[in-house]
This record gives C-alpha cells, sequence and structure tokens, in this order.
C-alpha cells in the first residue's frame, strides 16, 4: 500500500525508477553527445543499450503488487511489469538492429538512441498511466520522439514523407484522444480511472460514451487499427529498415497495454459500450489487413498489414473484456513482438551492395543460396500464420480462447477465417524462397543483426516446449487489473 | 529412459534422426548417401520401437494405455500420451510404411536430399503425434503441424503444377481445421479441460453438440476427404512425389477417420446420430461419383486418388452407421487402404522413374516386359478392388454390413460402388499391364530391381495376409470400438426416449 503522505511531500519514486533512470540517462547522453561530437555513435548506442538493460533488471525486480504515486496518475502492477519488459525488449532489440545499417547508410546521428530512449521512457509513462493526463503525456513523450525517429533519413524523400505524414494524422489522432478525455473528465467529473470507474459503475452517461469512441479512436491509431490504419503502410515502407522494425515492435506494446488499461480500468461499467467498438475495430483489422496485404510486393508494406491484422488479433482478445482476454492479449503480444522482430531481423541480416531485400522477389531461391536464413524466415512466416508448434500459434490460441470463452462466437470465426486468408500472402513468401530459383547474391548480415535472428528463431521455435512460464507470468499480469 | 515412455520415443525419434541429419551431415555426395541410411535406419527402429509398443499393448482392454502425463502450458492443457485399439494399427500402420517412403525416394529423389529427408522424418513425427495424443491441444498441434512438412514436399520435390497443389492443400486443410480449434476451446471452457480422456466422459450439451460436431466435421471432412471438399487430393497426389503420395494416402487421410471415431462418435453421440444420414449422403455420393470420374482419368495417379476418395467414402459410412461391424470394418478399410494405396502409389512410381510419364495412354504390354511388376501391381490392384482373399474385401465387407443394418438403401447404393470400382481399377489395369507394347522404349523397360522386390514383397504378403486373417487387426480395435459404441448407443436410446416423451 501507498505509505500516506502530506500533501506537499515528495511523490514515493522508487516504484517509478526505471523511468527515472531511462530520462535521467538519456539527457546525459544528450550531453556527450553535444560537447564530443566525433566518434560517438557507438559509445551513445552502448549507452542506451546499458540504459535500457538497467530499466529491465529494475521493472523485473518490481512487486507485482500494485502501487500508485503522483496523486495516484501513475501505476506500478503486475501488468505494468509485463508490458514494460515487452517493451524495454522490443527497444532494445531494435537499437541493436540499427547500429549496422545506420552506419552504411552514413544516417549514425546520435540522436538516434536519444530519441529511441526518450520514446520508450514515453512508451513505459503510457504503460504506467492511471489517469488521463499521465496517458497524454507518455502518449505525446512517444509519438513526439517517433516522428523524429521516422524521417531521421532527412535526405531521403520517402523518409520525410513518412515523417510528414505519421505527424499530420499522429496529431489529428492525439486531438481526438483529447476531446474524448475532455468529454470524459466532464461528464464524470474525474481524470483517474478508478474515479472515473466509480462513477461509470451502473450508468453510462451518453457523454461519457461518447468521450469513450473518441479515447478510443485515439488509442486505436496508435495500435493502427482499422479504420485508423492508414498511416502505417506508407510510414513502415518510408522509415529506415531499422526503424519500421522498431515501430513494429515497442510502441506497439506500449499502445496495447495503454488499451487494455483504459478499458478495463476506466471503463468496466460500460464493458457492452467498448466491447462493440473493440470488436468493430479487431474485425476490421483481421478482415482488412488479410486481404490487403495479399496485393504487395514490398516486405516492409506486407508487414504493415501483417501488423494489422496482428493487432485485430491482440483485440479480439480485449474484446472479451475478461482476465483470460488480458492474459491473452499479453501472450499475443510477446509473441508477436519476437516474431516481427524476428522477420526485420532476417530481412536486414540479407544485405548486399544495392542494400537489403526489399521485395518478396528479392528473396527467391533464399533457401539455396542461403538456407539457414531461409529456413528461420520460414518459420517466422509459418509462425505468423499461427501453425503449431511454432510460437504465434500459441499467441492466437489464447487470443481466440479468450474470446471463445467471452462467447464472442462471430468475431472469433471471423478472425480465423481471415487467419486463413493471411496464410496465402505468408505462404507466398515461402514459397518465393524455396520453390522459386535464385537471383540474388546476398552477403552475411552484421554479427548483432545475426544474434537477434538466432534469438527470435529460438524463441519461434522452441516457444512450444518451454511456454509454460510465460503463460503463467501473462496470468498473473492480467490478474492484477482485476 | 530420461523418463520418457514408449510412445514418447516414438515421438521423438524421428525428430532425432532429422537433428543428426540436419546438424552432422553436409551436402557433399558421400553425406548424401550417408543421409539416406541415416532416415532409413530411424525410420526402421521406430518401426522396431513400434513394435515393443505393440508387445506391450494388451488388446482386451478397452482404455488407453502406456500412458505418459507431464506438465505442459498451465494445469489444465498438459502433454499426454497414451494409445488404445483404435490408435494403435495406424501408430504401427505409420511406422511400418515410413521405411518404404525412404526407400520409394532412394534413386529419384537427387536435389536437396538432406531437406527432404528432414521433412519426412519430421514429418512422422508429427503423424504418430496424432495418433498417440491424449489432449486435444497436443492432438492439434501435431494435426496441423504436419502441415508445415508436406506443403515443402510437395512445393519442392513436385511435378510440373506443385506449387498450385502445395497451395490448395494447405489452405483447405487450414480453413477445416481452425474451426475445429475453436471448437477445441469451447470445449475447454465448457469442460475445463482438454485432456481426451476426461473430455471422453465429459457431457457437452445436445444443441452445442451439433455446432462442435460442425466444426469438427469441417476439419476431418477435409482431411478424409469427403466429397465435395476432396478436389484437394487430386492435385496433392498427382504433383507430389511418390514417397509423398505414398504417406497422403496411406496415413494423413486417416487421420481424418481416426478423429471422426475418436472424437465425433463418443463426445457428441448425438450430434452424430443427428448428422448420419447427411454422412451417409455424402459417402454414397463420394462412392459413387468419384469411382465413376476415376474410371474417365488419363493420369495414373489421378486415378488412384480418385479411387482413395471412394474408399474413404466407405470408411466414413462404416463410422457413422454405429454399429461394432461398420466402426471395426471402418478401422481395418483404413488400415488396409493405407497398405493397399501406398502399395499403389509406389507401383506407379516404380514405372513413372523407368519413363516419366502417368498418362495411362503412353502405357500398354509391360507384362511382356515386367513379369514381376505385373504380378505385384495385380495382387494391389486386386485388393483395391476388394477381392475376396485381399485386405481390401475385408474392410468393404464390413462397413457394408454395418451400413445395412443402419440403413439398407444406403448399402444398397455404397455397394455398387464395389462394381464401379472393379470397373476403374481393372481397365486401369487392363490398360497399362496388358495387350502388345505399343511404345518402342517399353521393349527395354527392366523389371524391378532388388530394391524394388524388397519395397513391393512385405506388402504383397500383408494384403494377402490380413485378408485371409483380418484377426489382429480387428481383435485389436475391438474392446475399444465397443467400449465407444456403448456411449454411443446409451446416447441413442436417450434421445429416442425424448422423442417418445415428446410425442
Amino acid at each position: 500500500m501507498i505509505p500516506t503522505q502530506p500533501v506537499f511531500a515528495i511523490p514515493y519514486l522508487s516504484i517509478a525508477l526505471p523511468e527515472i533512470v531511462l530520462a535521467c540517462g538519456a539527457l546525459v547522453m544528450i550531453l556527450i553527445g553535444a560537447i564530443k561530437r566525433e566518434n560517438v555513435q557507438s559509445l551513445i548506442e552502448s549507452i542506451a543499450i546499458g540504459l535500457m538493460l538497467a530499466a529491465l533488471l529494475l521493472v523485473v525486480m518490481q512487486d507485482v503488487e500494485a502501487v500508485r504515486t503522483f496523486d495516484n496518475a501513475f501505476i506500478s502492477d503486475g501488468f505494468s511489469r509485463f508490458m514494460k519488459v515487452l517493451t524495454l525488449t522490443g527497444s532494445m532489440l531494435a537499437i541493436l538492429l540499427s547500429m549496422d545499417f545506420m552506419r552504411s547508410r552514413g544516417i549514425d546521428k546520435f540522436e538516434y538512441p536519444v530519441l529511441i530512449t526518450l520514446a520508450t521512457l514515453g512508451m513505459m509513462m503510457m504503460i504506467s498511466a492511471n489517469d488521463l493526463m499521465a496517458l497524454y503525456i507518455g502518449l505525446e513523450l512517444q509519438s513526439l520522439a517517433l516522428y523524429v525517429v521516422a524521417s531521421i533519413h532527412r535526405d531521403n524523400s520517402k523518409s520525410s514523407e513518412a515523417g510528414l505524414k505519421y505527424f499530420v494524422l499522429g496529431a489529428l489522432s492525439s486531438g481526438m484522444l483529447l476531446y474524448g478525455a475532455s468529454l470524459i473528465y466532464g461528464f464524470t467529473g474525474n481524470v483517474n480511472f478508478e474515479t472515473i470507474a466509480k462513477v461509470l459503475e451502473g450508468k453510462a452517461p451518453t457523454g461519457a460514451v461518447f468521450g469513450l469512441v473518441f479515447v478510443s479512436a485515439g488509442l486505436a491509431f496508435k495500435v493502427s487499427a482499422v479504420p485508423f490504419h492508414m498511416w502505417t503502410p506508407d510510414v513502415y515502407e518510408g522509415s529506415p529498415t531499422p526503424v519500421t522494425a522498431f515501430f513494429a515492435g515497442a510502441p506497439k506494446m506500449a499502445a496495447m497495454a495503454l488499451f487494455v488499461r483504459v478499458m478495463i480500468d476506466a471503463f468496466p461499467g460500460i464493458t457492452q459500450q467498448w466491447q462493440q467498438i473493440v470488436t468493430f475495430l479487431a474485425i476490421a483489422s483481421m478482415v482488412l489487413g488479410a486481404f490487403a496485404a495479399i496485393g504487395q510486393q514490398n516486405l516492409k508494406r506486407l508487414m504493415a498489414y501483417s501488423s494489422i491484422s496482428n493487432m485485430g488479433y491482440a483485440l479480439t482478445a480485449l474484446a472479451a473484456g475478461t482476465l483470460n482476454g488480458v492474459q491473452g492479449v499479453a501472450i499475443f503480444m510477446a509473441v508477436y513482438l519476437m516474431m516481427t522482430i524476428g522477420v526485420f531481423a532476417c530481412i536486414l541480416a540479407l544485405r548486399n551492395e544495392n542494400g537489403h531485400a526489399e521485395t518478396i522477389s528479392d528473396l527467391a531461391g533464399l533457401s539455396k543460396t542461403r538456407p539457414a536464413m531461409a529456413f528461420v524466415l520460414a518459420m517466422l512466416m509459418f509462425s505468423l500464420i499461427g501453425i503449431p508448434p511454432l510460437a504465434g500459434f500459441f499467441g492466437k490460441f489464447y487470443a481466440f480462447a479468450a474470446a471463445i470463452q467471452a462467447k464472442l462466437y462471430i468475431l472469433s470465426v471471423i478472425g480465423i477465417v481471415a487467419s486463413v486468408v493471411s496464410a496465402f500472402y505468408y505462404l507466398r513468401i515461402v514459397k518465393v524462397m524455396y520453390f522459386d530459383e535464385a537471383s540474388t547474391t546476398y552477403r552475411d548480415g552484421a554479427l548483432e543483426v545475426r544474434a537477434v535472428v538466432v534469438l527470435a528463431a529460438g524463441f519461434v521455435l522452441l516457444f512450444g516446449l518451454f511456454a509454460g512460464p510465460l503463460i503463467a507470468s501473462a496470468a498473473s499480469a492480467a490478474k492484477s487489473l482485476f | 529412459m530420461l523418463g520418457l515412455g514408449i510412445l514418447s520415443g516414438l515421438v521423438l525419434l524421428p525428430l532425432a534422426g532429422a537433428f543428426i541429419i540436419a546438424f552432422l551431415l553436409k551436402d557433399d555426395e558421400a553425406s548424401v548417401r550417408n543421409t539416406r541410411w541415416v532416415a532409413l535406419w530411424t525410420t526402421l527402429a521406430v518401426f522396431i520401437l513400434s513394435l515393443v509398443a505393440w508387445n506391450s499393448f494388451d488388446t482386451a482392454k478397452a482404455g488407453f494405455q502406456l500412458i505418459e502425463r507431464r506438465e505442459w502450458l498451465g494445469d489444465s492443457i498438459v502433454y499426454q500420451l497414451g494409445v488404445d485399439g483404435i490408435s494403435m494399427p495406424f501408430v504401427l500402420l505409420t511406422a511400418f510404411l515410413m521405411p518404404f517412403c525412404i526407400v520409394a525416394s532412394w534413386e529419384s529423389v537427387n536435389k536437396r536430399v538432406r531437406e527432404y529427408m528432414i521433412a519426412f522424418l519430421v514429418l512422422e513425427t508429427m503423424m504418430i503425434g496424432v495418433f498417440v495424443a491424449l489432449d486435444l491441444v497436443l492432438f492439434y498441434v501435431f494435426f496441423e503441424a504436419g502441415l508445415i512438412p508436406m506443403f515443402l514436399i510437395i512445393g519442392i520435390w513436385g511435378g510440373a503444377r506443385r506449387i498450385y497443389a502445395s497451395f490448395k492443400l494447405f489452405l483447405y486443410t487450414l480453413l477445416g481445421s481452425v474451426l475445429m480449434l475453436l471448437a477445441i476451446m469451447f470445449m475447454y471452457w465448457d469442460a475445463g479441460t482438454t485432456d481426451i480422456v476426461k473430455l471422453l466422459t465429459h457431457k457437452f450439451d445436445a444443441k452445442i453438440q451439433l455446432w462442435l460436431w460442425l466444426a469438427f466435421f469441417a476439419s476431418f471432412a477435409v482431411k478424409m476427404p469427403m466429397w465435395p471438399v476432396h478436389t484437394w487430393l487430386p492435385d496433392a497426389h498427382v504433383e507430389a512425389p511418390t514417397a509423398g503420395s505414398v504417406i497422403l494416402a496411406g496415413i494423413l487421410l486417416k487421420m481424418g477417420g481416426y478423429g471422426f471415431i475418436r472424437f465425433s462418435l463418443p463426445m457428441f453421440p448425438e450430434a452424430s446420430q443427428y448428422f448420419a444420414p447427411l454422412v451417409f449422403a455424402l459417402s454414397v455420393i463420394a462412392i459413387i461419383y468419384t469411382s465413376l470420374v476415376a474410371m474417365m482419368q488419363d493420369d495414373i495417379k489421378k486415378l488412384i486418388a480418385y479411387s482413395s476418395v471412394a474408399h474413404m467414402g466407405f470408411v466414413t459410412m462404416g463410422i457413422f452407421s454405429g454399429n461394432a461391424q461398420g466402426v471395426q470394418g471402418a478401422v481395418f478399410q483404413m488400415v488396409s487402404h493405407g497398405l493397399v494405396s501406398g502399395a499403389l502409389f509406389l507401383c506407379v512410381g516404380i514405372v513413372y522413374d523407368r519413363m516419366h510419364t502417368r498418362e495411362i495412354t503412353a502405357y500398354g504390354g509391360l507384362v511382356n516386359r515386367m513379369p514381376w511388376y505385373a504380378l505385384a501391381f495385380m495382387v494391389f490392384t486386386m485388393a483395391n478392388v476388394g477381392l475376396p482373399g485381399t485386405s481390401g474385401f475385408v474392410g468393404e465387407f464390413l462397413t457394408l454390413m454395418g451400413a445395412f443394418k443402419a440403413n439398407t438403401w444406403v448399402a444398397f447404393f455404397a455397394t455398387t460402388g464395389v462394381i464401379l470400382s472393379a470397373a476403374y481399377a481393372l481397365w486401369l489395369y487392363a490398360r497399362v499391364v496388358f495387350g502388345e507394347i505399343k511404345n518402342p522404349v517399353f521393349e527395354t523397360i527392366p523389371d524391378l530391381d532388388r530394391r524394388e522386390m524388397a519395397m513391393l514383397a512385405p506388402l504383397v504378403v500383408l494384403v494377402i495376409y490380413y485378408g485371409v486373417q483380418p484377426g489382429p487387426i480387428l481383435d485389436a480395435c475391438a474392446a475399444s470400438v465397443d467400449q465407444i459404441l456403448k456411449t454411443y448407443n446409451a446416447a441413442a436410446s436417450a434421445v429416442a426416449k425424448t422423442a417418445l416423451l415428446a410425442k
């Protein structure tokens, strides 16, 4: 429990220690970068990774009991712990993937790791947000850092376009979210999630439901759920590939965690209302993600649609609105993170004079030229389809099982049929690699990139054997929300 | 041994062989030779181990035996293996057919031999896993995971239209099985467990049973395959390499029938009762229609593929006749068909390796140059027709008898299938083997070599042995079938009672 505090006392800081470490570290990194100027890139990168490792350790050491601070605006519990571990892992791996790429393109600016660190700080704030203000602060800190990161390759018109598009649409969605937040505040008189929940118990004033819709729209934008997904393919394609790998991983973890917390903590009284919204988002994302990806030739665009449909699966679990639903979201997001990072690591590991593999046809005959890499990528694709015994199956299993438990049968059937449709385009990648003749040759990827490939492959292949502990910790994480 | 039982050994041994090939062998010529030998020895070891399992299996007991249980995912989803009289024959069949597949690919597969053998060994693990899994989720894992190696086998080593065929196989089967997955989830919440032994005693609400039955039906009907979702099978068979066809016809199709007997009948008895007429109708259509289609094929493999669909029609008909003759006959028919169709595909593979064509019109007069081949092919053709004295007869006869008890008209129409199967099989045999040699290249075609002899001889022996002496298989499954039918009939009489009360 929180020690009772006098009004102007220093808030209880220790539970925010990981965030504090990241914030101070980011400032130090800026200083080092500004003072030293030359040859500072690898130092900054290592500091960033070190900071995240430290934060990860601190997070893991935290208690699963819910502890609140900063006037109940900040909460640390089992759920936040689980999602923060995922977020930090995603950010760390993204920095690892970017090192070689940034150097070879001459965009190894020291700001990049700093921005990633700041974005990660924002994500951690989002995950721990317990009122609408903290939610907004975290979200904006994250988003502003991401807008800049998207256009980090500023001499490349596509990258700049990606950043601008992301910014304009992101600003719009932030506006909607703020509008919704103000409506909720107006109708409930509170910003804190738990007190909002108390006020809304047993009744649903139209204004608050209105606010809920707008807040959901803002959050749906961040998780790139249909119909707020328009930015995703363009930003994924335009951004430098390691940045895309980052976008596809960590921010999705944070946004989904926030989505879950807002719905479960702030609106348990009007589950009926938000369940409809989430169900619609889930169905639309799964179906559009499955069908729109069929025509894609560019690997990054394909992965964009893939992540849209994957967010649909996570939302399917959330739509259940139960403890098992939250557990399903947590497991699914963990699996999704490793799969998507693995795919991008494979893409980045396939480099030659012209850059790295960009289109699906670049992968032709990969099973002959680089059998190990082709095998890993094929397994990742089968895992994304959801074929057992690979990790993706267990992610989908827990997500859909939660929906079935909540009697959302139509949602489940549509979703699972959409996953069969999506199998078609994942299989196409396997087909190109295994059934077609080789066209391009690739050099070995950088050491750290290959290490990430091996990590992801191990996770995807062996998940079935060692899933017990992860599932148990996801269950205990989910429990802290109920 | 390591705390693992025989069944875990059966599941893990092929994987171990795959690991050896993957990590210890390279792509040079000597290694390729070693790869083949490692694969062969692995599959032989699995077969010997399956005989050990058979030896410690007590056919008089109805329940599950050789049970192994371990923690897996939380407390309600466990790693549990076991066999009963229904699964044991299939485990043996799988372990028995695998060495033939390796031998059949000995010379015909020359590219990417390592990957090929790895794919087959992984596939063997999955197939045995399907039959020994005693947890629904574990069952699903094995059931679905087999798609990955099968997709690659057809796609990489297949014929001209292999990509189309592999995609069709994958997507058809996946669509069917994901619906079953949803049903599994529902059963998990309803019964609180996915343990098959416990689920067999759990009673599902009659209304819900209908939906669950349909979901399982979607999966097994595609796998079986039943008319009208059979169209993936001819494509897959034609494009698959010989060994792929053998496995497809010999084992993968049986998973559907096994699923019906293991899950649909005992877990959803009321629904099975309710839908039995539907299954009968589809089975009869399959038997008559696909037999007619088979008659008109130009491609030998396609013809056998369609005949498989027809024979599987007998199996589904027998299963849902709901009496001991029908179900036991279905089990027997599946085992027999596994041997016979596997052998037929091996026969096609043998001439295909020599002539590189499967067009029926290209052949003719083989008996003049290949007498031994003609003899073996004749035995299998007769077994396919269902000639008394071959294993094919016993299964067809028993399923027809079961159907006769359940519904005379079904038996009447299904019996025409026996005539039709004689028509297409004999006609095929006549066109390929008899007559004058039309094509001069056949003048020099060599007869079976020692490898091929060794491959076909055991199958000939077994096909005739089981035709004369069907006891071993029927006895093995009798106790388990009786137990399943007891619950099935209890539910049936309950339904009849409520129907009477309603009047």
